[in-house]
């Protein structure tokens, strides 16, 4: 994150630089980032570190997608994990029944966590504020326990993934640098699938019902369809993130959809910064970074961790990206 | 195979409960279990204590929240917390004084003065901030909590013991046997609530309490005190949080964590029972309580009746899980600000 | 007679004036779950295979010895990051992990595929002892349903006629019901799945009340089973005899106590298991630690003590995989559990008991022997097995 500081940063107002006025200096820079790392990291040896940033990426799509409808629509959902367990299942049922394919994988996918994001979300869009909140995770406990219960495929065991995903027939998501660069290219195509729907009239109206719900109405538009749509778009991105990380993981389990899992997606986002999309990368990195590095020194990490969440609500409003932006305009 | 005979069997004796007399344990504790038509009466009547028992510990923990989010428009995750220090305050005092009521009274103790501290080093400064700034403190918050009492007391389960007078079972009818100590909190349930309602509803701060309810700037406006009222709520929380830890350490083992399902079970109770209101509270943890325990003794032999045994031993307990969930869904959708909304919002 | 060929072999590779040499240092990767309510049984696995590690001077099998040690916080996905990470950046050696079936499951295909000598301190799912089992894959504790199977025998031989078995809604819990009843014969009245994590178990014990059968059977690990104990004896079903497995051990009894006195239960161990070698543990483990060790410490002491024999038995060269494994196999120990071989799937051939929660002179609970219910027992999926 110090490397943004390092943005062409002008504290003068008028004349910054269009990639400055658009927005995109720090996600560019993210993604660049990204993009070069796994060289050299290869080259210095320290492969492993390819796991953990895969693992950042495929949380940060969710987290991204969770961004849409909480930054943008004000939809604070504790059941966005229940996605990522639906794509990953998806993937490891099929993959139980010899169907790799990894576009005909991609489609159920998207058919079955959109189908369940819109009936979940024709009903909880009828709630707001934290009574949302409440239905989300309630719907989210119940695939929970639908899926400890799936005895057949390995109930609370979880499933062992046989087969990776092979796209016409070839298997090449087990090359692990491979699995990176696809993971990387969803979280650009997802996070420029969001950045784009958000600057659209589909997205100024969606932040329209976030101000002023009442406001919208009289203006002719219907809030209930236009952030019953982002939900189900954010559920469907959320599905792709999920069999992404069957994929990385080889294994499927229930507590992919734990509710806490869907805590942690929301302090991703939080954390970074919401209603920026990248905020949501910076979050995920952040917080699985910090989980990582803590618990490689001491087994009582949370007694740290802790604190350091506090802290960082407390004196960093609006997220890590609000630091960068501060020290900017300071100095 | 030799599974499905096993359940078949299982199934046929089941059928046949109750008039079975089994070899062997023909009373000779005197334990007076029915055998006979009326088993099933004394199931349900003991599982309905049982939910009543559950309901009213939820509701100490919920009357808490409730007041806390509805007054202050706070979300305090770390009420659990303030459970699970309520049940270790009582093994430390306990331990220290070696007589229950004397450790209960410096437990609960302990517990609003850890809930004050909370309040000045950490929640005060969240007041104004948004929702999800407070979720992710009072997160933070929990895997401190957490984490710290495993550091001092280990992450091995503590016992509270029963105390001495509140042993044994009490035989309420003929037939039915029910632990003394159960009832002791039910009926401490049973009193607090009605104590928590008078101050609610007569007294003055209780007035103050309610208006904050509903509209918490107005009744700054009107020139009381909103900082010290934000305190005593606090306070009434953390001390019947703490009290339900204390209470609830004999029943239940006393471990790290032990207040993050219960969290979230007070969450779906003040939900249910619409924010702000106690009375909802009341009446949504007796619910859930219920609704929880009668499921789980009841939702497989429920889907017995048209499944097959196996797919109703996987099905059953799945359900009987979601339950609550279902509940409280179903609630919402129907009533989307809970069965008693506060007024005025 | 494995013994001896290990032996040879060892004898053979020095004698063949192989350059690979004893290794400067022997890195092992740990991961148990040690955070969270089943924090204790990981802490005690943990605990008694550092305790082997220190007896030994720092080195097992003559080779400096490094443990590192990584928390799966119960989530396979967790699990597989670290353990990749083990793999890689720490470039173990070893393996040892893990306490829970659903990480092992997780976690066990890349250990495999990257020839990761793994020993499991506990967990040990069917699939692993069965089809799936791998030259690369040895267990120091037991396949999941034996414990359960030894109480299913107890109480076929104690001529329980109708029992009621309990366990929570995972595939461990169903897995030890299906266990407990492969020698179970007698009639199986009711057979009740609870939510995991289920602190009131009021709603089941009137169940069992109601039912009133002879014996009632559950696998209630933890927390749970601390829980389900004490309500137990608070309902007063005194006249029902209570057998269990993994629910009262030395992780549950410090809370449990006096509830627990009589209750039997299904284990390879026991802290007065008479031997030699358990002695001296118990007593160095109660020493170093102050806790009573549960069997989940023998298990992780036992893993300690295989790894040094068998680094000693190639002389400390772990360059050659093969000798290493086939010195493995031979379980040339001398275990806390007395005898002790390796099955075709390198899973524990031996003596199962009944145990029985007592109060120690000292005032510590702890479970003791009662006696034996299978001598040199194998699994049931060992015949699944290929090797």
């Amino acid at each position: 994150m110090t490397q943004a500081a390092e943005a062409p940063a002008v504290p003068s107002k008028p004349r910054t630089p269009w990639i400055t006025r658009s927005g995109l200096a720090v996600p560019l820079i993210l993604f660049a980032l990204f993009a070069v790392l796994p060289p050299i990291l290869v080259v210095s040896g320290e492969t492993f570190l390819l796991t953990i940033l895969t693992r950042i990426m495929i949380f940060a799509i969710a987290a991204v997608s969770l961004d849409l409808i909480l930054g943008y629509g004000a939809m604070v959902s504790l059941g966005h994990a229940a996605f990522i367990g639906i794509g990953a299942y998806v993937v490891g049922i099929m993959a139980f029944h010899g169907v790799s394919d990894a576009f005909l994988q991609l489609l159920v996918v998207l058919l079955a966590t959109g189908l369940f994001a819109l009936v979940t979300g024709a009903i909880s869009l009828k709630t707001s504020g934290v009574y949302f909140i409440m239905i989300t995770l309630a719907f989210a406990q119940m695939a929970y326990f639908t899926t400890t219960s799936l005895a057949m495929y390995g109930g609370d065991d979880g499933l062992t993934l046989r087969v990776r995903s092979t796209v016409f027939g070839m298997s090449f998501l087990g090359d692990r640098i491979t699995l990176y660069y696809i993971v990387f290219a969803a979280l650009l195509g997802a996070f420029f699938l969001c950045r784009t729907l958000v600057a659209s009239r589909f997205g100024r109206v969606l932040q329209g019902c976030r101000q002023s719900p009442l406001r919208m109405r009289a203006l002719g538009f219907s809030p209930y369809r236009y952030q019953l749509v982002a939900y189900v778009i954010a559920g469907m991105l959320a599905g792709i993130a999920g069999a992404l990380l069957a994929n990385q993981i080889a294994f499927v389990s229930p507590a992919y959809m734990s509710w806490m899992r869907s805590g942690e997606l929301i302090f991703m986002v939080v954390l970074g910064g919401m209603g920026t999309l990248y905020g949501a990368i910076i979050g995920a990195f952040a917080f699985i970074a910090a989980e990582e590095i803590l618990s490689h020194f001491t087994h009582h990490w949370r007694v740290i961790f802790g604190p350091l969440l506090i802290i960082a609500v407390l004196f960093a409003r609006g997220g890590l990206i609000s630091l960068i932006f501060a020290r900017r305009g300071s100095g | 195979m030799l599974l499905l005979l096993q359940i078949k069997r299982a199934e046929q004796s089941i059928a046949h409960r109750g008039d079975a007399q089994p070899p062997g344990c023909s009373g000779s504790d005197g334990a007076p279990y029915a055998t006979g038509a009326n088993v099933n009466t004394i199931l349900l009547t003991v599982q309905t204590l049982n939910g009543l028992q559950l309901g009213l510990i939820l509701f100490l923990i919920a009357a808490g929240l409730t007041l806390v989010f509805g007054v202050m428009d706070f979300i305090n995750l770390a009420h659990g917390v303030q459970y699970m220090l309520g049940a270790y305050f009582m093994v430390l005092f306990y331990g220290l004084t070696g007589h229950f009521f004397a450790g209960l009274v410096l437990a609960v103790l302990a517990a609003i003065l850890a809930g004050l501290i909370l309040e000045i080093v950490v929640f005060r400064h969240l007041y104004d901030r948004s929702h999800l700034d407070q979720v992710l403190a009072t997160f933070g918050l929990i895997l401190f909590v957490n984490e710290g009492v495993r550091m001092i007391w280990g992450s091995v389960p503590i016992s509270i013991p029963t105390p001495e007078i509140l042993q044994g079972a009490v035989v309420l009818m003929p037939g039915l046997l029910y632990p003394t100590y159960r009832l002791a909190v039910i009926g401490a349930g049973i009193v607090v609530a009605i104590l928590l309602y008078i101050l609610v509803t007569h007294t003055r701060i209780g007035m103050q309490v309610r208006a904050g309810a509903a509209n918490a700037p107005m009744v700054s406006a009107l020139g009381v005190n909103i900082r010290g009222l934000f305190m005593v709520i606090f306070g009434i929380g953390a001390m019947l949080a703490g009290f339900a830890g204390a209470m609830a350490g004999p029943i239940f083992s006393v471990e790290p964590g032990m207040g993050d399902h219960v969290l979230i079970l007070a969450f779906v109770v003040i939900v249910i029972g619409g924010i702000g209101s106690i009375r909802g509270a009341f009446i949504a943890a007796l619910l859930v309580g219920l609704v929880d325990t009668l499921g789980r003794s009841f939702a497989t032999d429920f889907f017995r009746l048209f499944l097959d045994p196996s797919a109703a031993n996987s099905v059953g307990p799945a359900v009987s899980s979601m339950l609550i969930y279902i509940l409280m869904a179903a609630v919402l959708f129907f009533r989307p600000a809970g069965l008693f909304p506060a007024p005025g919002k | 007679m494995r013994k001896m060929i290990s032996a040879v072999a060892a004898a053979a590779l020095l004698g063949s004036g192989s350059i690979a040499a004893q290794a400067d240092s022997l890195k092992i990767g740990m991961m148990l779950t040690l955070s969270g309510p089943p924090a204790p049984l990981g802490e005690h696995a943990r605990d008694g295979f550092n305790l082997a590690v220190e007896q030994l001077g720092g080195q097992l099998g003559g080779v400096d010895t490094e443990v590192v040690i990584v928390d799966d916080e119960l989530q396979p996905d967790v699990g597989v990051q670290r353990v990749q990470a083990l793999i890689e950046r720490d470039e173990i050696d070893m393996f040892v992990g893990v306490i829970f079936s659903n990480v092992m499951m997780a976690v066990y295909q890349p250990l495999i595929d990257n020839e990761i000598i793994t020993i499991s301190p506990n967990a040990g799912p069917s699939p692993i002892a069965g089809e799936q089992c791998s030259p690369y894959f040895f267990s120091t504790a037991w396949q999941n349903d034996q414990n359960h199977e030894v109480m299913g025998r107890f109480a076929e031989d104690q001529g329980y006629e109708r029992v009621i078995i309990m366990a929570p809604n995972y595939q461990a819990g169903r897995d030890g019901l299906a266990g407990f009843k492969r020698h179970f014969t007698g009639e199986v009245v009711d057979e009740i799945y609870t939510q995991l994590g289920q602190l009131d178990f009021s709603a089941e014990l009137a169940r069992i009340a109601g039912a009133q059968p002879d014996a009632f059977y559950t696998f209630m690990p933890g927390g749970m089973g601390v829980n389900l104990v004490r309500q137990y004896r608070q309902a007063g079903l005194d006249n029902i005899a209570f057998l269990s497995a993994f629910t009262i051990d030395e992780t549950t009894l410090p809370a449990i106590e006096e509830a627990s006195l009589g209750f039997h239960s299904g284990a390879q161990w026991a802290p007065d298991l008479d031997n030699d070698v358990n002695r001296a543990f118990v007593e160095a483990f109660e020493e170093k630690y102050g806790y009573a060790p549960a069997l989940y410490a023998s298990q992780g002491y036992d893993a300690a003590l295989l790894i040094d024999s068998a680094v000693r038995a190639v002389g400390g060269d772990l360059s050659d995989k093969e000798a290493l494994l086939e010195a493995m196999r031979a379980a040339d120990f001398d275990s806390v559990r007395g005898s002790f071989s390796f099955n075709n799937n390198q899973f524990p051939v031996q003596d199962f008991y009944s145990v029985e929660a007592v109060e120690r002179e000292d005032g510590v609970y702890v479970t003791s022997i009662v006696e034996k219910v299978f001598e040199d027992y194998g699994d049931a999926y060992a015949e699944q097995c290929p090797m």
